[in-house]
Order: structure tokens, then sequence, then C-alpha cells
């Protein structure tokens, strides 16, 4: 007996469209003369859950000249699947994990999207997992991969996911079944055959052509430092950003953008006064000018605090109304609603009042009190007249922001976070460069970003203690991925008494090696 | 209405002798039951074998031809007493559902049957969840059949041997009076494949003739001293008659090799797997021809002494292939062989895992180990490599650093996600508190991002669950979830009634999500459903009210305040006695495929229709993730930013949001941030839509090129 069993594997998301996949490759067999099993396991794993398919063809003609039919099995075992088709690339990985991909059998065709996880969605700073390793991973592991975005060829084509799939199967060749039969399946279900048609086509083609040579798309950059600033006003400024140090420039002009549509020229100004202050400290020693680079980032982003009028200002932009409608595709000139949900807390409002008239308000229980009355959540219609005036006019507030007590608040804090830096670079440069990057814990609104504020602050009050210590980097470094590590501040906690309680060790330790 | 439709798969009941029937297991159970001649089926619903209900739901109309009388029971409770039918009348009835979980709770009524003993013939039909892609602890259905001596059988999991094993189980049971299980695998029920199908048959014996001329026999019924001449007639009659039924009618197969000295008897149920197995260790070929001799048992329970000796006289080792555990056939072998003193040397679980599925991967280890030992020479020298292919260490590590587990989650606009969100807005006030979770789709609120409930006991029974903690104080009041499918399966009585009657303080909220969702959406009897073959829209508050609830609110789960407020209530209240939420919202994914079709028809006849979804300002959203960990939808996502200067991804709404408005109540109660917008999408739009549309847009437009002209005089 020569002819073999061959072994397709399709690993989704439950609800991705495995099942159409599957069904219509039974078509495509059966219509060929092969006969097929087809299993998969959806039970609880199909809301939402990672979920296999697992398929198996032999010629029916073979099984006529040998008297019956094959035994198929009901799950795929290692080293012995010929095919596995991926709708996401976790998935794709999932299955190497489960030995369902050996480097001398298996063709993997998987789609290079992701469909990040609960885990890495809920992290509270980065928990992607590093996607170009992934893809490495499936190429060394298998005897041939096709890989391609085939959540982009299908939202191209408007098509469902799985027509891209079956496209990719066949032009992979894996099946030895023609291409006709194939387009035959989408045609007979009946279900959006044109989109789903060319999204096929598209994604044989892709096949075909051996998946593209896929890489990350790199993160947004700030294109080159220009020569000449546009507005000639502006080009002292301009000047002034050329003579950082050279990794600095591109962020700080970054920033220097930023502070001219977060306020105004003098503003500018002040950000790149206080970045200066910064970069007089680079030491030839230190290379590259890290402490500036992280500096001009953190500074940018702490200078301009969303407050109440920087959120007015970024939800009526032109920019952003074009934006959505394009999100929701919406057809030229058809009517879309914007609706924005606020909920200003006595805070807010208090920040968002000359100082001295917020602090009265945070103050007083019963004004506060009463106030707190109109802090319920609220719904405010962008495209309308008046929803639109309401925000705008409180964009255009950003003019006295100066007198507000939010300001006066968060300058405060970033003086005292700049005088810290100062004072540390010249003993521990590493570690004012973790103490300038440690401002990525301050983020959110509201709650969180007291929370973040409070942790914040612990870790600025071990600055002292560690400053003259080796190893104080990677300390005020790992002290900052336990603050991000849960939002309760479990690990923080737990990092700074174990912190606490090596300090006794070594008080103790040194005073017994002087006596 | 259910998730999957089988509306046109049923029409494949309709085949008739010799014609070739192709579809899903599930199917195909179905068609051998209409072939068998069955009067009644009945069942409840749960993974594996909820598409057998759908099937039959979908497939009424059939039924109705043919006179076969269809339920869906209550609980499994239920369907296994509605079995009581066949015990004095020749009608032949069939029932359904998850084992062990449904077992466990039909175990009273099948304890009683199986002592009565069957005139028609008693099938119980198993989808037994063991292994890869179960939802319930891990147990064997075995232990059942032995215990009431129910017969049991594990047919190999292609249609054909299913179809075969679903007649045989009727005439079995008929043969020896005896109830039978026929228990299928996950992936059995959901394999497609091929058999050559016979003509439906109408019941040779019907319910109405059976009421016309009702039959009573004492012996029949449950109380002494019928009891105990029942006992003995299960060891002294019945038995023998199934042990005679399965050996003429080769229940069992008996498959020579050339290797005579050893052997592997095996469940059925495992047959095609092993066989692989086998082919891979190069002791099989493709079409299933075996090196080594096999013992197919087709019927795990009982087994037969004779056919045991038959197959293990001459042979050194055998070895046993059970899933699960106690290897209670294992255990049994030695029992069989030990007294007619053969010197075979039974190897089970020595070889294999204890316990876990047995996948091909696992047998064909287990395979290896046997025949190194016992038959070393077996194994063509050159023919394929006898280990599984190993990954290195280094490739293993990396995986497990790059691939991140994807646990089960609430879907897209779930009803349930906000009710669980604002649990944990109301944890953040008053501390952790102590969770009675159930079985349901909210049982998903124990996985991340929810992480909450502090045991899961059974369906139904989060209320019950929580009785020890009733007054004990502490401060807090203990709180139970229960779903409204787990409410009319046995939380009305167990939980509702019991925390009446015993004077409970504490706090049970009812999930009424309009169906029994996690199982694939089928009606229960509070659905809003139009159903007319069904008496649904029965009312859960007035239920409760009904059992003595005094304290009973309703609250919407997408309207997150109220909820929230409704919650802070029952836990402070002065009220002494049980409080009852009913947190409502029908489930989403049901609604939706309602919906979808109808707004896409309405568009397309020109209608004016509105859909809503949300969306994350990528400039405003500062990238902390709160609003993911206090929602999990999977339609709220991460994405790079936009801007250069933030590292960490942003939220984002993908375009699968239904709009179901839960992102916007979670940035109120929670104070998040203001990066959520709705935005309303109007479909042929009127003259005023457009008019207004327009007007606005000027308005808007003007002021918008203003303040940017204002920003472009500092380009740098």
């Amino acid at each position: 007996m020569n002819e073999r069993t061959i072994k397709l594997t399709i690993a989704a998301l439950g609800g991705q469209g495995g099942g159409v996949l599957a069904d219509w490759l039974i078509e495509i067999a059966e219509f060929n003369d092969y006969l097929v099993q087809s299993t998969s396991v959806p039970g609880v794993a199909q809301r939402t859950g990672a979920t296999i398919y697992y398929l198996e063809f032999f010629p029916r003609a073979a099984a006529l000249l040998a008297g019956h039919e094959p035994v198929m099995a009901l799950v795929p075992a290692a080293g012995d699947v010929d095919c596995v088709v991926a709708s996401e690339l976790a998935e794709a990985g999932r299955a190497i994990q489960r030995g369902l991909v050996t480097p001398g059998c298996t063709t993997v065709i998987a789609s290079t999207h992701r469909s990040y996880s609960i885990v890495e969605k809920s992290a509270l700073g980065d928990g992607r997992r590093d996607d170009q390793q992934l893809t490495d991973l499936l190429r060394e592991c298998s005897k041939r991969s096709i890989l391609f975005d085939m959540e982009e060829t299908a939202g191209r084509h408007q098509a469902v996911i799985s027509a891209v799939m079956l496209g990719a199967i066949c032009g992979s060749g894996v099946l030895p079944f023609p291409k006709a039969s194939f387009e035959q399946a989408i045609t007979r279900s009946a279900l959006s055959v044109k989109t789903n048609l060319s999204a096929f086509e598209d994604a044989d083609r892709q096949a075909r052509a051996g998946g593209a040579q896929w890489t990350i798309s790199p993160a947004p950059t700030v294109g080159p430092v220009p020569q000449q600033s546009r507005t000639p006003a502006l080009q002292p400024l301009l000047d002034r950003v050329r003579e950082l140090p050279k990794n600095a420039q591109a962020l700080a002009l970054e920033g220097v953008r930023r502070m001219l549509d977060y306020q105004d020229r003098p503003y500018a100004a002040l950000y790149l006064a206080r970045l200066e202050r910064v970069a007089v400290l680079e030491h030839p020693a230190s290379g590259a000018g890290a402490l500036s680079a992280a500096t001009a980032r953190s500074l940018a982003l702490w200078m301009s605090f969303e407050d109440t009028m920087r959120v007015a200002q970024q939800k009526t932009r032109g920019a952003r109304f074009a934006r959505v409608r394009a999100e929701v595709r919406a057809a030229p000139g058809q009517p879309v609603g914007i609706t924005e949900f606020m909920k200003p807390r006595v805070q807010e409002i208090a920040g968002t009042l000359p100082a001295a008239l917020g602090r009265w308000l945070l103050a007083s229980p019963r004004i506060g009190k009463f106030v707190g009355r109109w802090t319920h959540g609220r719904r405010i219609r962008t495209d309308t007249v008046c929803g639109f005036l309401l925000l705008y006019t409180l964009a255009a507030a950003r003019r006295w922001r100066r007198s507000t007590l939010r300001f006066r608040q968060e300058d405060e804090r970033i003086g005292a976070w700049l005088g810290h830096i100062i004072g540390l670079a010249p003993d521990n440069y590493e570690m004012a460069v973790e103490l300038a990057r440690a401002q990525r814990l301050i983020k959110g609104y509201g709650e969180t970003h007291e929370k973040g504020w409070r942790n914040f602050c612990r870790l600025v009050g071990q600055v002292d203690v560690l400053r003259a210590r080796a190893d104080g980097a990677q300390i005020l470094a790992r002290l900052q991925s336990a603050a991000l590590a849960d939002e309760e501040g479990a690990a923080l906690d737990l990092a700074l008494s174990d912190l606490s309680a090596e300090a006794v060790v070594r008080s103790t330790s040194s005073r017994l090696d002087t006596a | 209405m259910a998730e999957r439709s089988f509306t046109k798969q049923v029409q494949l009941l309709r085949l008739g002798l010799g014609e070739e029937f192709r579809g899903e297991g599930i199917l195909a159970v179905t068609k051998a039951l209409l072939q068998s001649g069955v009067a009644y089926v009945g069942g409840y619903q749960g993974a594996p074998i909820s598409h057998l209900m759908d099937v039959l739901t979908d497939a009424e109309d059939i039924l109705t031809e043919l006179g076969v009388h269809f339920e869906a029971s209550a609980s499994e409770a239920a369907a296994a007493a509605m079995l009581a039918a066949s015990i004095n009348y020749p009608l032949r009835g069939a029932v359904t559902w998850k084992s062990t979980v449904g077992t466990n709770v039909a175990s009273d009524a099948l304890s009683n049957l199986a002592s009565a003993g069957v005139k028609g013939g008693a099938l119980i039909i198993l989808g037994e969840d063991y292994g890869e892609g179960a939802s319930i602890m891990q147990e064997r259905t075995h232990a059942f059949a032995m215990k009431s001596q129910i017969w049991l059988l594990d047919p190999r999991p292609q249609l054909d041997s299913i179809v075969a094993a679903v007649e045989q189980g009727f005439e079995l049971s008929e043969a020896s009076n005896s109830p039978v299980m026929l228990m299928l695998r996950i992936r059995a029920c959901h394999v497609y494949g091929r058999f050559v199908a016979k003509d439906n048959r109408r019941p040779a014996f019907t319910t109405a003739q059976a009421l016309a001329h009702p039959q009573r026999d004492y012996g029949r019924i449950i109380l002494p001293p019928s009891t105990y001449a029942q006992e003995r007639e299960k060891i002294e009659n019945r038995l023998p008659a199934a042990e005679r039924f399965i050996v003429q009618r080769k229940l069992n197969e008996m498959l020579p090799g050339t290797i005579e000295d050893v052997g592997i008897v095996l469940q059925g149920g495992l047959y095609n797997n092993a066989l692989r197995a086998l082919e891979l260790l190069g002791l099989a070929d493709v079409m299933g021809t075996s090196r080594l001799p096999l013992y197919v048992l087709n019927v795990t329970y009982p087994l037969v002494a004779a056919e045991w000796q038959r197959f293990c006289k001459d042979k050194r080792a055998v070895l046993v292939i059970e899933e699960g555990q106690p290897n209670y056939i294992e255990q049994a072998a030695g029992s069989i062989l030990r007294p007619v003193d053969l010197a075979v040397r039974i190897v089970g679980k020595e070889v294999l895992p204890t316990h876990g599925e047995y996948t091909v991967d696992v047998l064909r280890a287990g395979i290896r180990n046997f025949t190194e030992r016992w038959a070393p020479g077996a194994r063509p020298a050159a023919a394929v490599p006898a280990a599984l292919p190993q990954m290195s260490p280094s490739v293993t590590e990396r995986l497990a650093a790059l691939v991140p587990p994807r646990p089960p989650g609430l879907c897209t606009g779930c009803p349930e996600r906000p009710f669980f969100a604002a649990m944990k807005l109301l944890q953040r006030e008053t501390g952790p508190l102590h969770i009675s979770a159930d079985i349901g789709c909210h049982s998903f609120a124990t996985l991340p991002p929810f992480n909450m409930g502090n045991s899961i006991m059974g369906y139904g029974l989060g209320a019950a669950a929580a009785s020890a903690f009733n007054g004990a104080g502490g401060g807090h009041r203990a709180v139970a979830i229960m779903g409204d499918g787990g409410f009319w399966h046995n939380g009305l009585t167990s939980g509702i009634g019991n925390s009446v009657f015993n004077k409970h303080d504490d706090v049970t909220v009812i999930v009424d999500n309009g169906y029994s969702a996690a199982t694939g959406g089928q009606d229960i009897p509070s659905s809003r459903s139009a159903n007319t073959r069904r008496q649904a829209n029965n009312s859960i508050v007035d239920a409760v009210r009904g059992v003595g609830i005094k304290w009973v609110k309703r609250t919407r789960t997408y309207d997150m305040r109220q909820t929230l407020r409704i919650l802070r209530a029952a836990l402070r209240t002065d009220f002494k006695g049980p409080k009852v939420i009913v947190a409502e919202g029908e489930c989403q994914l049901t609604r939706q495929r309602r919906i979808r079709p109808a707004n896409r028809a309405a568009i397309d006849r020109g209608e004016r229709v509105l859909t809503q979804r949300f969306g994350v300002d990528p400039e405003t959203c500062t990238g902390d993730h709160s609003c993911i960990r206090l929602s999990g939808c999977p339609s709220l996502t991460i994405r790079k930013s936009v801007d250069p200067l933030r590292e960490d991804p942003v939220a984002h709404v993908d375009e699968t949001c239904v709009g179901c408005g839960v992102c916007g109540e979670i940035a109120d109660a929670a104070v998040l941030c203001p990066s959520f917008y709705r935005a309303d999408l109007i479909f042929n739009a009127s003259r005023w839509d457009s008019l207004l549309c327009r007007l606005r847009t000027a308005v808007i437009g003007f002021l918008q090129r203003s303040s940017e002209q204002r920003l472009s005089r500092d380009a740098l």
C-alpha cells in the first residue's frame, strides 16, 4: 500500500471560522473523490479560546482497490502532520508547542497578525510577545512556511479570514486538488461569494509566491531633524534642538512640536531649557546621550499632561473626526454621530480652575459636595454644534492653563523630578537614566493616574538609599517593572520589602566587617 | 434559537435504504435512533452532545411524522426518569446528556431504572467529556455502569460503528431487560464521516397504545421485596443474557495478527488512535491491519470472561488500553483470568499514563514500551523511528516565552461582562468577598481579567454552595452566582427554596441571559422566545417569589450604575432573609445572530438603520489598559501607539465591536478615562438627517479649520 493519508490541522480561535474552512475542505476533497474525516474540539474553547480542527484525506480509488477503508485517527500525532494552518500567529506557535509542527514534514501556513490574549492586553505596560522571534521560530521548526497577514488580506477584500486561509492552502499545493474545485466550494456556499473569491485569489497568489518575507513594521518614529524651520521665528528653537546629543534630537524635536501644540512658544522654550539642564550632564564616557534621550521623551509626555483642556483639544480636531469616520467606514456624506464619555470628578473640576479657587474648592467639603452633584457621567455629542462648542471653548481656555491648579501641581512635580535627575546624574548616571524613564509609571486618568503617581513617589523615595549602590540602576529598573506588574501594587510592595530586608542584612554585615 | 442551526442537515435524516449519509457523528446518532424505531427521546444539552439536542429540536417535524415523542427535558434527572416508559411497555426510548456531570444528576432515576429492569429498549447516549476540550472534572462513566449494572457501549469512533452500536444497543437492552449506555468521546461526537443508511422505522409500539392499556407489575416497583428479587434477577438472569447476546452478535471484535504470543485489548472508542499509533510504530498498515492481535471491546461493561480467556490463551502478555482512572477493566482482567490459571501477564497502566486522554502520541509511547519488553522482534528494525520527534529544550523554552496562554472568556458584547465588572468595582469598595460561582458562561468570570469565584460545585448549585457561610458574620455577606439555566435545572429548589427555608441572609445573583447560553443558546423556561412548541416566557422573579423570596430586585446588566447600586443595597440592607438579584441581559451571540441579518436586510430595503460601535482615541489613551482589566471584551484590544513618544501600546476597539455600550458604562462607573467614544452610523439617512449633518459639518468644519490655521503658524 503506497497511498498515504494526508493530515491537516487547523489552529484557530473560537468563533473565527475554523469550522467553515473545515467544511469547505471536506467538500473539496469529496468532490475530488477523496475519503475525508474531520474532527474538532470546540467545547468551552469555542468561547474565544484556542481551538483546533483535524482532517485526514485518502483517495477513494485506493480504498476500493484495497477492499476497505483506511483507519483514520481523531487526533494529530507529533511528526505526522503534513500541514498546519493557523489563523493567527500565536496559535501557530501553540501548534509547535503541541508537537504538531516537525521540521522534516510540516508545512506551516499562518497569518502573521496578532489577536492579543487577555494576559497581553491587560498588562499595565507592554505585555505583547515578540512576534518577530515567533516568526523566526516558525520558519526554523517547519519544513516550509507560508506567512502573511491574512487578516489584512481579508479586510482588504471585505471577506472572511477562512476564505484567505483556503486560498493559502490552495496556493501552497499541500492538497492534491485543482484550484477550480476550491473556487467551486466558495461559490456553492453562496455567502459573500464575490468578496470571498477575490480574497481567495489574492491569498492563493501570495501563497504561490511563498508568502511575504514578513517583518515587523517599525515603531512610529520622528523624521529627520530639519535644518530650517518652516516658521522662521522658530529657528532659534530648532537650532537649540540640533545642539542636543545626537540621539535625543529626534525626540526633542517631537517634544518641541508637542509643546507648541499643547501651549505656546514660551512653553516650548521652557521644555528645551529644562532638557538642556540635563543634557549638560552627559559626560563623554556615557556616550550616546541616553539620559538626554530618556528625559526628552519623559519630559515631553509629562509637560503635555492630559488635563481637561488637552482632552477637549484632542477631541475637537478635524483629523480626529476624519479618523473616526474612517474607522467606522462611513461613506462620504453619511451622518456619523460621536458621543464622548466624560466623567469629571471634583478633583478634575478643581484642577481646571485658577489655583486659589481650585484649592478652596478641594478644601471645603460642603462646596465639594455641592459641585459633586454635577460630576455624574456626561455624554457629549461632539458632532452637534452645542457639544462641539462646549469642548472647543474648553480647548481654547488653555491660554489660561498656567494659572490652573492642575498646572501648578504638575509643574512643581516636574521641577522636583528634574532636580532629582540632575542631582543624581554626576554620581550615578545609569540610575539617573532609570529615574528619567520612571515617568512612564504615571499614566491614565483619575484614580489610575493617582495610583501611578503614588507608585512613582515610592520609587523616588528609594533614590537616596540606592544612589550609592553600583546596582542602583538595575534595582530602580526592577522596581519599575514591579510597579507595572499588577494593579493592586502587590509586586511593588514585595519588591520594596525585599529591598529593605536586604538593606538590613547589608548594614548588619558591614557593621560586622568594621568590627 | 440555538447557536447552531441544523435545519439543512436534518434533511439527511430522511435518507433511505442504501443511500450514503455524510455528516457529523451527532447527526448520525439521530439517524440511527430513527432507523431503530425509537418511540420517545429526551435529554439535556451540554458539550459534547449539545448538538444532538439541537438536531432533535430542528428535526421535530420529522420526529412528529414518525410518531416519535421528543422532550427538551428540564434536567438529566428528568430525562432519565422519562425512561420509566420502557419499564412496563415495549417502547424504545433514548435520552442524552453530558457525562459524567449529567449522569451524576440522573443517577437516582438511573439506579431505579436499572433495578426495575426494562421491557422496551432503553438507551442512554452519553457525551463523555474527558480529555482535551473538556469543561468538567475528569471522571469515568464506567463506574456508573458497574454500580447500577447498566451495560456500557464504547464503539469505534466511525459513523458505521456508532450507528451499529445504537441499533444493537436497543436489542441488547431488550434481550437482557437492562438499560444500556452508549458513550461517545468529544471528538467522536464531532467527527465527520460516512455510513450507508437504512429506512426510518415508525415505533412498533406507541405511547398512545401504552396509555390505552396501562400495565402494572409490582415486581417492577422499587420497594421490598421486589428490590431483593430485582437484585437477584440482575445477577442470575440479566447479566448472563447480556453476555450471551454480546457473544452471539459478536459485539466485540477479535482481530488476528501475525505475532501471536502477545496482544492488545482496547476500548472500541480508542481503536482509531491506537491503530494510528501502531502504524507509526511499523506494526500496522494504513488500512488498519495490525501485526499484533487485537481484542476490541465495543462493550466495555460487562466484560465477557469466555472471550477474554479465548483471546489470552497462549499469549505471554496482553496490553490493556483503557483510558482514565481507576483502571476498572485491567482490574477485572485479573479476576477473570486468575481463576482459570492463565499465565498471561496483563500490562496496562504500567506502560501507559494512569490518567489523562490517550492521544496517538501517548499510545505510541505506551505500545512501544510494551513491545520492547514483550515482543522485542515485533517492530521492523528499519521501519519508522520509534521515538517521538523531540523538541530541543531551547525551542521549548523560547516557545514558552513567546506563546501566551489563551483562556476562554466572555464573548464580545456579553451581557455578563458589565455585571462582573460591577462586581469588581464593588469589591474595590468592600474588599474581597466570598463568591460562590456556578456552571455556565459566568464560570468564565473565574478567569482573567475578572478572577473571581471561590468554588464551583455544580450546575445550579451556586447558592447552595454558599449555605455554610450564612449569617457567619465576618463583616460581609457571601455572594452566590447562578445562571438562568442552572436556576431552572435545580437552583430554584436547591438554592433559592433552600435559602428561604433555612432563613439565609446572603445574596444570590441569577444571571439571566435568556438561554442555556454556554451549551449553545438553547431555550429554557424563562427564554423570551416565540417558540410555539414550548411554553417559554416564565418569569424568574415570579418563581423566586413563589418559593418565598421577599427581597428580589431586577437590574439590567448593561446599566452598571444601577447594578452597582443594587449590589451595594443587597450587601448593606438591614433586611433579614435571602436577597435575590436577577441580572438581565440577552446573550449577545444569540442577539447578534438575530439582529445582524435583520439590519442588513433593512439597509438593503432602503430603511433608515442606526448602528453603533465604540472606539478609542489613540491620542488621548495613555496606554494604562485599566479599561481592559475591567472588561476583557475580545473586541477591546491593543495596538501600537500612534504617538512616537509613547512606548506602550494603546487600547483599541476592533471591527468586531457590537456597540453593547459597556465601554462607555465602564468609563463612567469606574471613572476611567475620556478616550472612549461611541460612533452612531446612520444608513439610508433621511433628508432631515442629511440636512442636519451638512449644517453641523459646516459649522464644526469652519471652527476646526480656523484652529488648525492658528496651530500651523507654529510649524518647525
